[in-house]
């Protein structure tokens, strides 16, 4: 993974120091709460319902094991023993007291972490696939040109106050777990006739009041010119982006207004101009960054593993992990490992600091030292033996870090909500882990099979419950909660955005709902194999309502 | 209000100029309305003409006028409105202008580092002095290290490896 050069390390240790010397101006009186939100915000530091957060970036969610046992240190030093990981694959600290934090970003720059950009209106984290240079379907890494895009876009002096948050995502495989098309940019690594690489890339995707999938601006754009591309949309939507009203500020937005079209051409008019300067990439850097990436010394192993093949016959509960959890690696004999953050009825997303301990001796002991966060608030060893994955399964369990529930319906994604979000009309968290109870029973959950809900607590949408397959939306009706559920929507290579089916239901009533959804399912099913997803695709919202809206 | 410019307090000799208000003598400020309307009319009578743009106001339409101006002021009407560094980087790097390029408005201590390196030389900060020359000198110190090219001349991450591979490559 990458390592940071003295350059790196600098730049960060510059801004440890610049925000002590900001929370001093902020302790001492000289800011005020106002004046001094702008600079906590900067460096993701969020005044939430009772306390401070602390928001710290994962680039594109990959974790050495020293920065997890960092997060272990700051969750038990400063915190009340926990961290939260979040739907961009960032962690979350909620009890930090704002004195301390200038402490907690030093320890994290000893680790080569930083919490630069988090939040505010500016270039957020790049994410990235979770199985990133372990997918047997991945064309390349694509961690690479994120860490690339990283630099770029920390503290771009051009780019820091733009019209609103700016996010964007990259994909190496066809098959896309980055949900880049709900991004404000959306990169595809593909190939071009030539069988050269680069990127298709995607702009105006995004959630919130008005849900967009990202459309193609460029189908074909060579790896040397991407943050000359990058700079080009950047400086017209910086330019041309609506600063009238928040919720119309998004570049989805403009893009929207004027067309893609005529996006794409004021684009092209700008790169243009900026193609060949200094923002070209040598190839030079190119290699120097993607030797950071470079796969790890993996084993030659035979395609069968007996241990593994005589554990999975005798030991149902590992059986059933595996067939949940484990998937396909590009190298023979190594599996990729999803660590649910969702025990049932748990908080999702939520993982205590012996817990990080723990995994980070078990990624190192048989991962490479390397743990990665999932947009699904789940963690990944992404490079196991297959010969270990018993062994791997037996310790995780020890610590209730062996939930056998990835995809499945106890797997779902929650936004902290009312319980801590200062924007939230409801709460998030508790309707989780009722959901969760509800199903939890396994055997019921392989049989209703592979699905998706989120749930955000205001049309934020932080969860990206539009893109859900059943999308739970929390408003407040005269001072209410009340829930609206969207069904149908996926963020995956086949991007849609999920429809409201119709009034929403109240606390008491929203988990019924759920059932009545997943029940309506289970009757109209034609096989075990056709997914809710399918299922709702074939038949249409017609059904589902009649279920949820004839018996009221 | 203290004009800072090159690391010093300095006088301002320059008068904004509202659109209705009468003409100075010398060393005006006039806004693009009035320059789109009198432009023949100013420069005939001025040989030091600055111009003033509001954040909505693009550069794009005076991009063949720059040599004209010795000032342009752009206006940050609120420290978020971040337009004006795209502006500020088309005038110097892309339409060629050289003059004093002034930051108006919500300029505060914390941005001012940012408008530099995308090409402004000169800021008016609401504060006394002293105060206003020590924003500006401590905004300064604390970043050294730049991903990102600009026109400022400042070496990037990116040169300075470069330069740190070939010096490698060459013993
Ligand atoms: S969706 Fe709304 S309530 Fe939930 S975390 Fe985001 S902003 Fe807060």
């Amino acid at each position: 993974m990458y390592k940071y050069d003295d350059y790196d390390q600098q730049l960060v240790d510059e801004r440890v120091e610049q925000f002590r010397e900001q929370v001093n101006r902020r302790l001492s009186g000289e800011l005020s709460e106002e004046e001094f939100r702008p600079l906590r915000l900067m460096n993701g530091v969020y005044l939430q319902l009772h306390a401070y957060m602390l928001r710290v970036a994962i680039p594109y969610g990959t974790i050495s094991t020293a920065q997890m046992r960092q997060f272990a240190y700051i969750a038990r030093t400063y915190d009340k023993g926990y961290g939260h990981f979040t739907t961009r694959q960032n962690i979350q600290f909620n009890w930090p007291k704002l004195v301390d934090i200038p402490d907690i970003l030093k320890d994290l720059s000893k680790v080569q972490m930083h919490a630069i950009q988090t939040s505010g209106n500016c270039i957020r984290n790049t994410t990235a696939d979770q199985y990133a240079g372990a997918s047997f379907d991945e064309l390349e890494d694509p961690r690479p040109w994120c860490e690339i895009i990283r630099q770029w876009s920390t503290m771009h002096p051009e780019f820091t106050y733009l019209p609103r948050k700016f996010k964007m995502a990259v994909t190496g495989s066809p098959s896309d777990r980055a949900a880049v098309a709900i991004h404000d940019i959306g990169l595809r690594i593909r190939r071009d006739d030539q069988g050269d690489l680069g990127f298709e890339v995607m702009v105006g995707g995004g959630l919130g009041r008005t849900p967009m999938i990202g459309k193609t601006i460029c189908e074909f754009l060579p790896k040397e010119d991407l943050l000359s591309y990058l700079e080009a949309i950047l400086r017209v939507y910086n330019q041309f982006g609506r600063r009238d009203n928040k919720y119309k500020a998004r570049i989805k937005i403009l893009v929207h207004e004027i067309g893609a079209e005529t996006f794409a051409d004021l684009v092209e008019k700008e790169w243009v101009h900026i193609r060949d300067s200094a923002l070209q990439l040598p190839q030079s850097e190119i290699d120097a960054i993607q030797a950071h990436f470079t796969p790890p010394p993996f084993e030659v192993l035979p395609s069968l593993s007996s241990v593994f093949a005589d554990k999975v016959a005798t030991d149902q509960a590992f059986a059933y992990w595996v067939k949940n959890n484990v998937r396909e690696h590009k190298q023979q004999g190594y599996a990729i490992a999803n660590i649910s953050l969702k025990p049932v009825g748990g908080i999702p997303g939520d993982i205590s600091h012996t817990q990080m301990d723990a995994l980070a001796d078990l990624a190192d002991q048989y991962s490479f030292g390397e743990i990665r966060s999932t947009h699904e608030q789940n963690l990944v060893l992404a490079h196991v033996k297959r010969d270990d994955l018993y062994a791997l399964w037996q310790k995780l369990d020890a610590y209730d870090l062996a939930t056998p529930n990835s995809g499945l319906i106890t797997d779902l994604i929650a936004c902290p909500g009312l319980d801590y979000c200062a924007l939230a009309n409801s709460r998030s968290i508790p309707l989780a882990q009722r959901i969760s109870n509800r199903f939890g029973e396994l055997d019921r959950q392989h049989d209703i099979g592979k699905i998706q809900i989120k749930i955000s607590g205001c049309i934020n949408a932080c969860t990206h419950h539009h893109v859900g397959h059943i999308g739970i939306l929390g408003v407040d009706k005269k001072g209410q909660e009340f829930y609206q559920i969207t069904l149908g929507g996926r963020a995956d290579e086949h991007a849609k955005i999920g429809k409201i089916v119709g009034a929403g239901f109240s606390t008491d009533e929203v988990v019924d709902a759920v059932e009545t959804l997943i029940d309506t399912y289970l009757n109209l099913r034609e096989n075990k194999e056709e997914t809710f997803l399918d299922a709702f695709n074939r038949v249409g919202e017609q059904p589902f309502k009649e279920a949820l809206y004839d018996a009221r | 209000m203290t004009l800072v410019k090159n690391n010093l307090v300095i006088e301002d000799k320059w008068t904004f100029v509202g659109d209705e208000e009468d003409l100075p003598k010398t060393n005006a400020i006039v806004t693009l309305k009035r320059w789109q309307e009198d432009r023949e009319a100013l420069l005939a009578r001025f040989d030091n003409l600055g111009i003033v743009l509001r954040s909505d106001e693009n550069p794009q339409v005076i991009a063949e006028d720059v040599s004209f101006f010795q000032v342009i002021a752009l206006d940050f009407p609120v420290y978020t409105d971040g337009r004006a560094y795209s502006y500020a980087r088309l005038l110097r790097e892309r339409f060629g202008y050289k003059g004093e390029l002034r930051a108006i408005g919500n300029v505060l201590r914390d941005q001012i580092f940012l408008m530099h390196r995308c090409g402004f030389d000169a800021f008016e900060i609401n504060q006394g002095g002293n105060k206003a020359l020590k924003i500006w000198l401590d905004a300064q110190k604390e970043v050294t290290t730049f991903y990102q090219p600009t026109g400022d001349g400042r070496n990037t991450v990116l040169s300075l490896r470069e330069r740190r591979r070939l010096a490698k490559s060459a013993s």
